[in-house]
């Protein structure tokens, strides 16, 4: 995985709170056996109409959209199944973070090991974002802070592990792979279940 | 030894390394279930690095989401409809066949839901950890086991060392007492619960159900509850092992037989929170005052009684929304709204008793005209339960569509789907915009409620018929 300090970028802003990994990805998109090309189908049933045409009310089709590699959206974003096509179809289309009041535990778990900074903010904060589409921010992944095109610098909470990992591009497998001695020793300890 | 909650006891037993600061705690795991969706790229990494299976032993794979419902696909009388489907259920065959997993195939008498053939086999059992790539693994908590969902990377992590790396969650305790109602079932008291606490009130928590009305759950309707904790944002529900848990297991092909047996449920009897265990948070139920419930929205937390009305707040941003999807208005009655599907399955109510909870509200009575009742068992265990209890018999001369098991209509990726803006009466577990179909407008209800609205063919309470 390449390491990941920084992101800078506009902002696209999808004002509905609880947006579950089944609007982020549908279910029958999910009969692919890689990890590619999913952005095509990213929030596919509110970006397209049923004929298949771009629903040009929807966010990603907008104009002032295009390039935004920052997603800022309501109250407890990616609940529901534990689905990681979710955080690989945001990443094939070209989102990179993702800022929330709130994150849903799986999602934000899916979203670190692949790259996508899960960012929660509080209320002020969020009620600002939400307010100002196309907000240029950055999000500074060693002193993990949101930065405001107004100035305003806050901080924000990431696993110390999975911010380790992201800054210097480590898998986590590789880790997991380092503690097989301690692994061995608890395996002919508990023989059990 | 200070007190201790349930989850801290299970967890610490599986601590291979502690957490710290810097770094999560090396989990281990017990039992690793795997499917056809979410395993292929997780096989993918492991091929990619020439690493085996670790513990062959601990895996099992099944085939559920994407496979079809209809006899003659699943047994090969004629092609796989979906394409890719079909594609999915070759790779998982290819890849169980490669790292010698075992696997419940497509025409294995041994196959189902995931959640429901694992409970079945007597493989999920109290105190341990499982983890499947699917969030309704919280299902097997209901054996006191520490059971959750994870990503397709995280499938790797389990299948390469058999071990995850976690933050340790913090504990909820969920307390129900009273008793419910007849005609109130264990997924009125769940959608109840979620309801009071909101989709996003577990986060970061383990649910603990607690309480007498828990206790005096059978195993089938504790699943049912712990399945939907991920439905309130917790990665897991759990509870406490009892006489009940023992009853259920007893006897079961994978469960321990002879002196392992009484060895197993020494240790199982001493999976409880301690008197004075302190949890993080808590919320207290009253099970009496539950009614049937049924959702309205377009999530599990937008639910209601079914004799209530939907709330009038014209101007709620988030409710304008589901309600315009829902084709609903503030003010309108739940009851005697039209259905044109009912769903009766998952993994959240696909089991024996729900099956016969169905059969007596369907016994003597018809379908109502136009609307389809898909009856879809969670295994085929299940299947020829019910089969020989006459409950497929029942559903039949009511006139419902009888099928293989599998997720089938929960997710509409199989080609079971509702068209878009019909609705659907479904005992699954999540009402989502297009979960069951693009367009597609899902209640979620009990069997109870499920199959008394589909004689009338509008929204009944099910207490009418008892």
């Amino acid at each position: 995985m390449q390491p990941l300090k920084m992101v800078r970028s506009r902002t696209m802003v999808l004002p509905f709170t609880n947006v579950d990994t089944d609007q982020i990805i549908p279910a029958r998109f999910l009969t692919t056996t890689t990890k590619e090309g999913l952005g095509r189908q990213l929030f596919s049933d509110w970006r397209y109409r049923a004929d298949g045409s771009a629903n040009t009310d929807f966010v990603l089709n907008r104009p002032e959209a295009q390039g935004c590699e920052v997603l800022v959206a309501g109250r407890n974003f990616g609940c529901g199944s534990s689905r990681e096509h979710a955080p690989w179809a945001l990443l094939d289309y070209g989102i990179r973070a993702v800022i929330s009041t709130e994150i849903a535990d799986i999602f934000r778990g899916n979203a670190l090991k692949n790259g996508l900074l899960p960012v929660t903010v509080d209320e002020s904060i969020s009620a600002w974002l939400l307010a100002h589409p196309g907000a240029s921010v950055t999000i500074d992944l060693e002193t993990a802070r949101l930065t405001l095109p107004t100035g305003v610098s806050v901080a924000f909470q990431i696993e110390a592990f999975a911010r380790h990992c992201l800054l210097h591009g480590i898998d986590e497998l590789g880790y997991l792979r380092g503690r097989l001695p301690e692994i061995e020793r608890y395996e002919s300890l508990h023989a059990g279940f | 030894m200070p007190p201790s909650t349930l989850f801290e006891k299970v967890w610490q037993a599986h601590e291979v390394v502690p957490e710290t600061a810097d770094t999560p705690a090396v989990l281990y795991i017990d039992l690793h279930l795997v499917h056809e969706v979410t395993s292929p790229q997780a096989f993918s990494a492991l091929r990619a690095l020439k690493l085996p299976v670790r513990r062959t032993d601990r895996t099992l794979a099944t085939m559920d989401h994407s496979t079809p419902t209809s006899s003659d696909q699943v047994f090969g009388r004629v092609p796989i409809k979906v394409d890719a489907a079909a594609r999915q259920v070759r790779q998982l065959e290819q890849n169980a066949a490669e790292f010698g997993v075992e696997l419940f195939g497509l025409q294995d008498a041994r196959r189902g839901i995931v959640h429901v053939i694992s409970p079945e086999l007597g493989a999920s059992r109290p105190g341990m950890t499982i983890v499947c790539g699917d969030s309704h693994t919280s299902t097997h908590g209901a054996f006191g086991a520490l059971a959750f969902g994870i990503g397709s990377t995280e499938v790797g992590h389990v299948l390469a060392t058999q071990c995850l790396l976690q933050r340790k969650p913090k504990t909820f305790a969920v307390n129900v007492e009273g008793r419910l109602l007849p005609g109130v079932t264990a997924k009125d008291l769940i959608l109840a619960i979620i309801g009071a606490i909101g989709v996003s009130g577990g986060t970061g928590h383990v649910f603990e159900y607690r309480g007498s009305a828990v206790r005096a759950l059978s195993m089938e309707e504790r699943m049912t509850m712990c399945n939907m904790s991920i439905e309130a944002g917790a990665r897991a529900g759990m509870i406490a092992p009892d006489e009940i848990t023992f009853d259920y297991l007893r006897g079961r092909p994978r469960a321990p037989a002879g002196r392992d047996w009484e060895l197993a449920l020494e240790r199982w009897t001493s999976l409880k929170s301690d008197a004075g265990a302190a949890f993080d948070r808590g919320v207290d139920i009253d099970a009496g005052a539950i009614e049937p419930m049924i959702t309205y929205g377009t999530h599990p937390g937008m639910v209601l009684p079914i004799s209530a009305t939907i709330p009038d707040c014209a101007g709620d941003a988030v409710l304008d929304k589901a309600l315009a999807y829902m084709g609903f208005h503030g003010g309108d009655a739940m009851l005697g709204k039209p259905v044109n599907t009912v769903f009766i399955g998952s993994c959240t109510n696909g089991r024996l008793s729900d099956l016969q909870d169905a059969a007596k509200m369907l016994k003597g009575r018809k379908v109502a005209a136009g609307v389809h009742l898909l009856i879809v068992p969670g295994s085929q265990q299940v299947k020829r339960d019910a089969e020989a209890a006459g409950l497929a018999d029942i559903f039949k001369t009511a006139g419902a569509d009888w099928r293989e098991s599998g997720c089938s209509m929960c997710l509409g990726m199989n080609g079971d789907t509702v068209a878009a803006g019909q609705y659907s009466l479904s005992t699954s577990n999540r009402n989502f915009e297009g979960r069951q179909g693009a367009g597609a407008r899902t209640l979620l209800a009990s069997p109870l409620t499920a199959a008394a609205s589909a004689v009338r063919g509008r929204i009944t309470d099910p207490r009418e018929f008892l």
